[in-house]
């Protein structure tokens, strides 16, 4: 699909509208700096009353929404970017403080009902993801952003190249999917209660989530750093 | 019934050399090789074979649509140098310095009415458990090949079989999978 963003989402539609037809973006909206409460005003009217660009505001809302939706170079350069990596770093702070803490609480429920030492082990393979998680993200806002950030404010950084990015840039949700086969499909019938069903879904939701944050991150943020990098130099 | 193979390969002294192995096997039937891929297809629809062990070097061999158009599995035979990225695509890859058993053994397990692809039966197969339990005892697929006198090749391949019942990639997830279903204790990996 080519850039459409008059055929996605326009910025005059009301935001309610917007959720209404896709309430997954409700949990975009903290993340992107928009607080609930926005009665029926426009999307335009909300992002300038929050502060937010609404073009960066559509841009994320339809790479969510529609799943073959690439925004060309062009588009990416012609948005204000300022609010990205504020953005990115706010939705790893929403997925290690609040949604893997969640996970693991249904988790260690089932654990409970499992015999000690499978449980233990079903922890344990939890555990060791969050942390991978975490370093990745970590990794991140340590070597990236900043490296963003001076770019942004028109210096050269050579400190680090995002071409290092992609060639070292893992995958965080194929674990998650393992979870998800080994709660659905093979826990023993006695732990069969609503933890299961709930982290489920949350799992999912999780999974679907993060492969959005790796989209952004590697068609949104690649391209336009690269950009930032060459310009720059010049 | 017997399945029908088809070997695609130019040289005659390799040709022969297979068929001399697979003589004694009575799972395939061995068809007139052919010696290019470059009327491959029109072979294919006159003799209906169910798994093409080709030469990946050759041209004019699109292994994905080869499978999905004639339902059969596609196996490569390596010999020379081959991209790591080009095998993938395959669904076995035959060495020749593969001995007579696991030739046999992948091109079995490569074979689409081989258990694991039709008659729904998504129960590891002892092969697999083995390959899983090992796998589980943090070794890599070099240390599983030699502990189950295998070549590198099939342990992947068994891998992916794994992989593709129990839909759980990760070594970490593969051993939690093995503690659930009783495959190995504590004791066994650490």
């Amino acid at each position: 699909m080519k850039d459409t963003k008059s055929r996605l989402f326009s910025s005059d539609s009301r935001l309610s509208d917007l959720i209404t037809a896709h309430p997954s973006l409700l949990s975009l909206l903290t993340r992107l700096g928009i607080s609930l409460g926005f009665g029926d005003r426009s999307i335009a009217d909300v992002c300038e009353n929050s502060g937010v660009d609404t073009d960066f505001f559509l841009l994320i809302c339809n790479v969510y929404t529609f799943n073959n939706y690439v925004p060309s170079t062009a588009a990416i350069l012609g948005t204000d970017m300022n609010g990205l990596v504020p953005y990115l770093e706010k939705s790893h702070k929403y997925y290690v403080d609040k949604r893997l803490p969640h996970i693991e609480r249904h988790l260690d429920a089932i654990a409970q009902k499992l015999n000690d030492r499978i449980g233990k082990v079903f922890i344990s393979f939890f555990k060791e993801y969050k942390r991978e998680v975490v370093d990745h993200f970590m990794h991140e806002e340590k070597e990236v952003f900043p490296h963003i950030g001076a770019l942004m404010m028109g210096q050269r950084d050579t400190s680090y190249s995002i071409s290092k990015f992609l060639q070292t840039h893992s995958d965080i949700e194929g674990k998650l999917d393992d979870l998800l086969n080994i709660v659905f499909k093979y826990l023993p019938p006695q732990v069969d209660d609503d933890n299961v069903l709930d982290v489920v879904y949350d799992i999912l939701r999780l999974s679907e989530d993060l492969k959005k944050h790796t989209f952004i991150e590697e068609k949104i943020m690649v391209p336009l750093v690269k950009h930032l990098e060459l310009a720059n130099l010049s | 019934m017997k399945q029908k193979l088809l070997i695609v390969e130019p040289s005659e002294v390799i040709v022969e050399g297979l068929k001399a192995v697979l003589e004694s096997q009575s799972r395939f039937k061995i068809l007139e090789p052919e010696v290019s891929a470059e009327r491959l297809e029109q072979r294919i629809m006159a003799s209906r074979p169910d798994v093409l062990l080709v030469n990946p070097t050759l041209m004019h061999v699109n292994v994905s649509s080869l499978r999905n158009e004639y339902n059969l599995a596609v196996v490569a035979l390596v010999y020379q140098y081959v991209e790591k990225d080009v095998l993938k695509a395959y669904d076995g890859v035959v060495e020749i310095r593969d001995g007579r058993s696991v030739i046999i053994e992948t091109l079995a397990q490569a074979s689409p009415t081989s258990e694991h692809r039709n008659s729904g039966n998504y129960e590891l197969t002892k092969r697999e458990t083995a390959v899983l339990i090992q796998l589980a005892q943090g070794k890599t697929n070099k240390e599983v090949a030699d502990a189950l006198n295998v070549s590198v090749h099939t342990v992947i391949s068994h891998r992916k079989n794994i992989t593709h019942k129990t839909g759980i990639k990760s070594v970490a997830g593969l051993t939690v999978y093995a503690m659930l279903n009783n495959l190995i204790d504590e004791s066994s990996f650490l």
